[in-house]
């Protein structure tokens, strides 16, 4: 590997060198350590260069530069932060606020949002252009993702975030000019659209465009009803992501904490989605072995992404017999505590009120899809809250997360193996099948329980696992739907064969999830590195635990002998599995 | 290798509903037009006949053309939005274009237009309660020498004053009668 | 081989032109009278049609078959339209203006059947009834002159030759573009007229031979005619007489007004598709673009980049798929000057796109034409057919081995599709927005292949030059800029309309001498030039020389050519806030500073506008002109602040006049002015009361009137109707 070529350019007045191809802004970043601000940029999606807050003065250039999409040249010389440069940066920031809402101080991003920080970087302390501000009709009652376009700064990243990383192109700036709104076809709302309810829009916008739409005033409630017995679950990413909203590392698990700080918050039982993930193994691996013995249809598709089941009904619908008919362990989780739990515990299903705290905003939408709804209008899973909005929770009652103590979940819902935590990371899912499969494939369990050739938080993985001599498995993983698209494309025309592939909706898989906490200071959206310290956390909990796989742990094994029989019964698929079916509006890929 | 699986594709359906939505002639060009190296630089081309035809580019067309040209709907919108030529909604029998341009401009058009919304009682991009008319301010229509010039439908009026405006509308309006 | 080639090249070129003249002479060589009708969009809006029908219903009546009907396109004499033309041979030929069907019958029975013109109808009747005229060129740029006068010279020789000096009109012509054809480098070209004759002149002997043996005797100073088919010879033949016309140059408009646009044969009978196949015989796209270097043709679109640059700078791409488009998205307010070319001669356009084809070595290309042009767009579509027909287009043009076809796309009303990457995205069938440069469209532009984006008018200049030599048309024009510039004439002018003048005529003499100066005995204050992205010029820079570079020293721009001239009703403020509104309506909405900062800047001009502006507004509006060009993404949002900071450069005064005394001085301003009645000149007449539209005006009879202020709207009805001067606006 030859050295990159380097190129000598003067910023701000030192001489530098940075390597060729390098953009300005990257040049500014590498050598001298300076960030310029920037909104519209992000090194994973196209580029745009639009929002102009990156210009430079470049000499010899009778305009300013957008530093993000300037390639450096030799001898170049470049200001970051000439008096005119920063003056202009700042009346471009303050174009952006006189656009926006006066809301602040009410907004669910106050003290997370871009603009807000970019404003005060900037140093805009007075308004001297406000005048008529634009003004759209605001979503507030989406199933999943609320839209508020009077709060766009029009940036494009969840435009480009939808179209390049999911490839589902639902938003698209709509109208021009002044009044130019992000929108799906028609404007319509997002519920009526070909969104997935992945929410990657929600994390991909610097301010408060796309929201959740929040739970917490129910659970708050609920709560608060001495009628109802309010339980909740966490799920396996939760663990690993919810210490970054209060401050704490990217990658450090806060499970005990996280336990401790639900029950003060008033939780009567705190139960963990991995159990049901273990669960959803031993369904899911039970039905891979007998479509491996019974010719197909192959491949299995996973179906615990409730983004990528969206996905398939709107735009693989011809895929949909291929996908595994486990319902994901949220819902499998839920469905046990209205029937089972209920009944053991003396309780009316409806006084049972079940909170999920998920990764996902597509989890709301799947915990009201009618399958999972009771005849009588009752979901089996009451809310969903992000863990954003757990974190608001924790935090709106004052409860000091550092400093609590660590405690274990509720029991027997609450009882893991390893396998049921790497369920967070993408290739999780495809590895915990493998522990379980290979083992039953086998008849021994494997000697190495770790397939990390599955693991990584690249995008696309193709490989092939030799079972035994009369079986190689091939194995797809795709995570974020532009690269499931790949795989799935490959398979509809024939081109490729696979007997199991696992989709993750997200970026990362759910620790990349679009209800996760905005990324701190240092990290971005789709960050590799954010990502792979948020999977590591959950790849170190499984390491330290005993107990590794699903079919190993003890409560999953009483739950068969006591109440559903044996995997695959009737009664396993009554409250575990469903059906999917073609939606419209039609995807187009 | 796989067991007969069951057919739960809806492609279609949704053809069917979508060349339900346009005319044959529509279908056959938007086919045409798939076979293209570049399909999707034909949807503006597409957008055109559609409008040509129903008038305006209703949200069942929108959808129709997505569908067949496979274009993302949203881009199917983003396109139609931002163009000022696309209308989506339905208009009035004549369309009364005013011409924006700068000869027009300075030769007294805002005075037509004034005239024109007062006896209308209509504002731009707006339509007449009984259906007749439209009212729309247009992008210089390179009539210059003619200016201030007013169009309605493809006929154009040159050298209009606010005072012929009663008459002009009238023109139209009798032969309604 | 390639010699055989490009033997075989020119000999179907040559076979193709017999063929086409003869079919051309075919259709009026027993004619005894060619009547000529106008057929462009603004020819068809004041009532060509109608015309043309009613010239066939009085042939058809009169039963005559040597009476021939000729469509042609625009002339560009918009504010006359329609314009008849009746040519018969050896008669000078005679325009008809604003015609209409009463009018077809006078003109058909007195002078088509009759013989005798109708003076009433023509256009520009100055010459009419001398027996002979003199057109002479007096092109600007050669200083060609016989005896330090040619006119003067003519006069004294006929005056000497003892003729009645009302028989021959002399006039003196801008330019006939037959420069570099003269055998010698000091010939005055002259045109005598009827018959069309043109003489090379060279000395006082030669003056005296013309008048003395043509006008004297009648008969042909052969030794001194001169035979060629230069480049506007059929046009100044037949509006050579018309000071309007003959102030110009004619080279991109060499054929409008005088072939049929919708016959290919009237095209390739004045030397159309020559260029192309001598291109094709030589093979050598380089020489093209060699040629094209050395004309200093510049781009007509707006920002006057050299055209073989361009060309250049596409040829040399690794990538050998590449495109040619044309840019005929015509969108500055105020300016038709693609459409009227398009409509007129859409073959020229298309004989520059496969010379730039050949040079670029792309084979196939676009027409991106608005589609609020539909006669322009089916023009082009049938002339496309033509060509294709004739192989002039398609596979293996003129049996070379180079193949390009072409095709069109419309546009839907986005004035931002002018700039090349937004342009490209239309095509593409996204939205108009522009991207980052560079990548430049020659590297990267359509579907990521190296493409050429040229305006009409760049295109239509192509095909001249390369026939007529590129010595030729560097020669007309200034230092820089090679060639001339078509004009779109409109505002506060006689003479409204699309005019081709040589690159370095005054804005003065454009506006004089073509545009016959400000109507009403009004004052010209300034001049628009450039469109929205343009500039105001006051009328003390008047004597500027038109080019690119003299226009963007003053802060404005040559642009595609509107221009539009502003008297002394013309309020700045009020101008620079239309611009204003036209490019905040325009911006695409990408960049922040354009899609918010042009609403912010009309926010404040509005203010200004309604009398609500504060001195510190003026301050604003200049940090948010220079932020909107310095920062935004494309040239549309560069550009946009140009009409503000122009006038705020050039009229300041009327800025302030409007924020700190609160009045407009040109009255225009509506919250800025006052109507009152002047008691003591009020007679009581009732007539401004009568046409007040709010009724806000009270007073009995005989009795001075009062304006009820609270109602009134300042459409000012009351100050143009009153006959006493008693309505004061102030």
């Amino acid at each position: 590997m030859s050295a990159k070529k380097m190129i000598s350019l003067t910023i701000d007045g030192s001489q530098v060198s940075a390597p060729a191809g390098s953009t300005i802004m990257e040049a500014a970043e590498s050598t001298l350590g300076i960030r310029i601000p920037r909104l519209c940029y992000h090194p994973d999606l196209s580029m745009q260069g639009s929002c102009r807050v990156c210009i430079v003065e470049v000499k010899g250039v009778p305009f300013y530069m957008a530093s993000c999409s300037v390639t450096i040249w030799p001898d170049m010389e470049v200001q970051t932060n000439s008096p005119a440069i920063r003056q202009a940066r700042r009346d471009i920031v303050e174009l952006l606020l006189d656009n926006h809402p006066r809301a602040c101080l009410t907004c669910e991003r106050d003290g997370n949002c871009e603009l807000q920080n970019a404003a005060y970087a900037a140093g805009v302390r007075e308004r001297l252009f406000d005048g008529e501000r634009k003004r759209f009709p605001i979503e507030t009652d989406s199933v999943a993702v609320n839209r508020n376009q009077e709060k766009c700064i029009l940036c494009g990243r969840c435009v480009r975030t939808c179209a390049e990383v999911q490839g589902v192109h639902n938003l698209s700036q709509q109208g021009r000019g002044f009044t130019t709104e992000v929108a799906p076809a028609h404007g319509c709302r997002m519920d009526d659209s070909v969104c997935i309810q992945c929410g990657q829009c929600i994390n991909a916008c610097p301010t408060a465009a796309f929201t959740e739409h929040s739970f917490t005033e129910d659970v708050w409630q609920a709560l608060a009803d001495p009628e109802k017995h309010v339980v909740v679950q966490t799920a396996p990413a939760i663990r690993a992501t919810i210490g970054e909203g209060f401050g704490m590392p990217p990658g450090t698990p806060a499970t005990g904490q996280m336990v401790t700080a639900l029950r003060r918050l008033g939780f009567d039982r705190v139960f963990d989605t991995n159990f049901t993930a273990d669960l959803t193994i031993v369904e899911e691996a039970t039905e891979l072995m007998h479509r491996l013995e019974h010719n197909g249809p192959l491949p299995l598709l996973t179906s615990c992404s409730p983004g990528w089941v969206n996905f398939l009904e709107k735009f693989y619908p011809e895929l949909i017999p291929y996908a595994s008919s486990c319902r994901s362990p949220m819902s499998m989780m839920s469905s046990l505590l209205k029937t089972w739990y209920a009944a053991e515990h003396d309780l009316k299903p409806e006084n049972v009120f079940v909170v999920a705290i998920m990764p996902c905003t597509a989890k709301k939408y799947e915990s009201r899809r009618p399958e999972f709804v009771s005849a009588t209008g009752v979901p089996d899973t009451d809310a969903v809250l992000t863990t954003r909005e757990l974190v608001w929770m924790i935090k709106n009652y004052g409860i000091n997360m550092m400093t609590l103590p660590e405690s274990d979940f509720d029991s027997p819902l609450g009882v893991s193996s390893g396998a049921g935590d790497i369920f967070g990371a993408t290739g999780g899912v495809m590895e915990a099948a493998l522990r379980m499969a290979v083992e039953k494939l086998t008849g021994k369990a494997p000697a190495e329980v770790e397939f990390t050739e599955v693991r990584a938080v690249e995008g696309l993985r193709e490989r092939e696992l030799q079972v035994n001599e009369e079986l190689t498995l091939r194995i797809g993983v795709a995570n974020g739907l532009t690269n499931a698209k790949y795989l799935l494309d490959a398979v509809v025309n024939q081109e490729k064969t696979f007997h199991v592939i696992e989709v993750m909706a997200c970026p990362g898989g759910c620790v990349g999830g679009g209800g996760q906490p905005y990324p701190p200071e240092g990290y971005r959206i789709f960050d590799q590195r954010l990502l792979a310290e948020r999977a590591g956390a959950l790849y170190a909990i499984d390491k330290k635990k005993q107990l590794r796989s699903s079919n190993h742990n003890p409560a999953i094994q009483a739950l068969y002998k006591e109440f559903l029989g044996a995997p695959g019964s009737e009664k396993a698929h009554e409250l575990l599995h469903t059906h999917y079916a073609p939606r419209l509006p039609r995807g187009i890929r | 290798m796989n067991t007969v699986v069951k057919n739960t594709d809806n492609r279609e359906e949704v053809r069917r509903k979508s060349m339900e939505a346009l005319t044959p002639e529509i279908v056959a060009h938007i086919e045409a037009c798939v076979q293209d190296a570049q399909p999707h630089s034909h949807l503006i081309g597409v957008l055109h006949k559609v409008q040509a035809h129903f008038g305006y580019l209703g949200a069942d067309q929108l959808d129709a053309v997505a569908q067949l040209l496979q274009v993302p709907t949203a881009k199917v919108t983003g396109v139609a939005t931002f163009y000022h030529f696309f209308r989506l909604e339905p208009r009035g029998k004549y369309v009364i274009s005013v011409c924006l341009g700068t000869a027009c401009y300075v030769k007294g058009a805002e005075q037509v237009a004034e005239r024109l919304q007062e006896e209308l009682g209509i504002q731009y991009g707006e339509t007449t309660t009984d259906g007749l008319f439209s009212l729309e301010g247009t992008r210089c229509l390179g009539t210059c020498g003619l200016a201030p010039v007013v169009m309605v439908e493809d006929e154009v009026f040159g050298d209009m004053t606010a005072d012929q405006v009663p008459a002009l509308l009238e023109k139209f309006s009798k032969t309604e009668d | 081989m390639r010699y055989i080639m490009s033997k075989a090249v020119l000999e179907r070129y040559e076979a193709l032109f017999e063929q086409m003249r003869g079919a051309v002479s075919a259709r009026s060589s027993d004619a005894a009278v060619v009547v000529q009708v106008g057929s462009a969009t603004c020819e068809n809006a004041a009532g060509a049609p109608s015309v043309w029908r009613e010239f066939e219903r009085h042939i058809k009546a009169s039963g005559r078959s040597d009476i021939v009907l000729h469509r042609v396109g625009c002339t560009g004499r918009c504010s006359r339209e329609p314009i008849v033309g009746v040519l018969k041979p050896d008669e000078m030929p005679v325009k008809y203006e604003k015609v209409t069907r009463d009018a077809v019958h006078d003109i058909f029975t007195s002078h088509v059947v009759n013989g005798a013109p109708v003076t009433s109808l023509m256009l520009d009747a100055s010459g009419h009834g001398a027996k002979y005229q003199l057109v002479l060129c007096a092109a600007r740029h050669c200083g060609a002159a016989v005896d330090g006068d040619t006119e003067k010279t003519f006069r004294e020789e006929i005056a000497a030759a003892g003729l009645d000096s009302d028989d021959v009109s002399v006039l003196a012509a801008n330019g006939f573009g037959f420069c570099g054809m003269s055998p010698e480098e000091s010939a005055v070209c002259v045109l005598v007229r009827p018959g069309n004759t043109v003489y090379f002149i060279r000395n006082r002997d030669d003056v005296r031979r013309v008048v003395r043996e043509h006008l004297g005797s009648g008969t042909e100073v052969s030794a001194l005619r001169c035979d060629a088919e230069f480049v506007s010879r059929r046009f100044f033949s037949l509006y050579g007489d018309v000071a309007f016309f003959n102030r110009q140059n004619r080279i991109a408009l060499r054929n409008a007004g005088v072939i049929d646009p919708e016959r290919l044969d009237e095209y390739v009978r004045y030397n159309g598709f020559r260029a192309v196949a001598n291109a094709l015989a030589e093979n050598d796209p380089e020489a093209v673009i060699a040629a094209i270097e050395h004309s200093q043709l510049r781009g007509r679109g707006g920002g006057g980049y050299p055209t073989a640059l361009k060309w250049a700078s596409a040829r040399k791409s690794a990538e050998k798929t590449r495109y040619i488009i044309c840019n005929a998205d015509e969108g500055d307010p105020g300016a038709f000057m693609d459409r009227s070319m398009l409509e007129s001669d859409p073959f020229s356009v298309i004989e520059g796109m496969v010379l730039g084809g050949f040079a670029t070595g792309a084979s196939r290309g676009f027409f991106y034409v608005r589609a609020e042009y539909p006669l322009a767009i089916r023009r082009i579509e049938h002339a496309l057919a033509q060509c294709r027909e004739q192989g002039l287009l398609g596979d293996n043009i003129l049996g070379s081995d180079f193949s390009m076809d072409l095709e069109v796309r419309l546009g839907a009303g986005a004035f931002v599709c002018g700039e090349e990457t937004a342009l490209i995205h239309s095509i593409e069938g996204e939205r108009g927005q522009p991207r980052i440069r560079p990548p430049y469209p020659t590297e990267n532009g359509l579907w990521g292949k190296p493409t050429v984006i040229n305006n009409v008018e760049t295109f239509a200049n192509v095909p001249a030059l390369l026939v007529y030599g590129s010595d030729w048309f560097r020669s007309i024009g200034s230092e820089k800029s090679g060639g001339t510039k078509v004009f779109a004439l409109a505002g506060k002018v006689r003479h409204t309309g699309l005019i081709e003048a040589p690159m370095g005529m005054t804005l003065r003499e454009v506006i004089y001498d073509i545009g016959g100066g400000v109507p009403g005995g009004k004052q010209l204050k300034a001049v628009q030039t450039g469109g929205p992205a343009g500039g105001m010029i006051p009328e003390t820079l008047l004597d500027t020389p038109i080019d690119f570079d003299t226009l963007g020293a003053l802060g404005s721009i040559m642009g595609s050519g509107g221009m539009i001239v502003l008297d002394e009703d013309d309020c700045m403020v009020d101008v620079a806030k239309f611009f204003m509104a036209f490019c905040q309506d325009e911006s695409c909405g990408k960049c922040t500073p354009c899609r918010e900062g042009t609403k912010r800047m009309l926010d404040i001009l509005e203010r200004i506008a309604a009398g609500n502006g504060e001195p510190a507004d003026l301050d604003k509006l200049e940090r948010l002109a220079a932020l909107v060009q310095k920062t935004s993404l494309c040239g549309l949002g560069r550009a946009a602040p140009n009409p503000v900071l122009s006038t705020l450069r050039r009229f300041r005064d009327e800025y302030e006049a409007h924020v700190t005394e609160k009045t407009c001085p040109a009255h225009k301003c509506k919250a800025l002015v006052r109507y009152e009645i002047i008691t003591e000149k009020c007679v009581g007449c009732r007539m401004c009361a009568r046409q007040c539209p709010v009724a806000c005006i009270a007073g009995e009879r005989k009795q001075p009137h009062e304006i009820d202020q609270s109602q009134c709207i300042k459409c000012g009805r009351c100050y143009e109707v009153c006959r006493f001067d008693a309505v004061a606006r102030q």
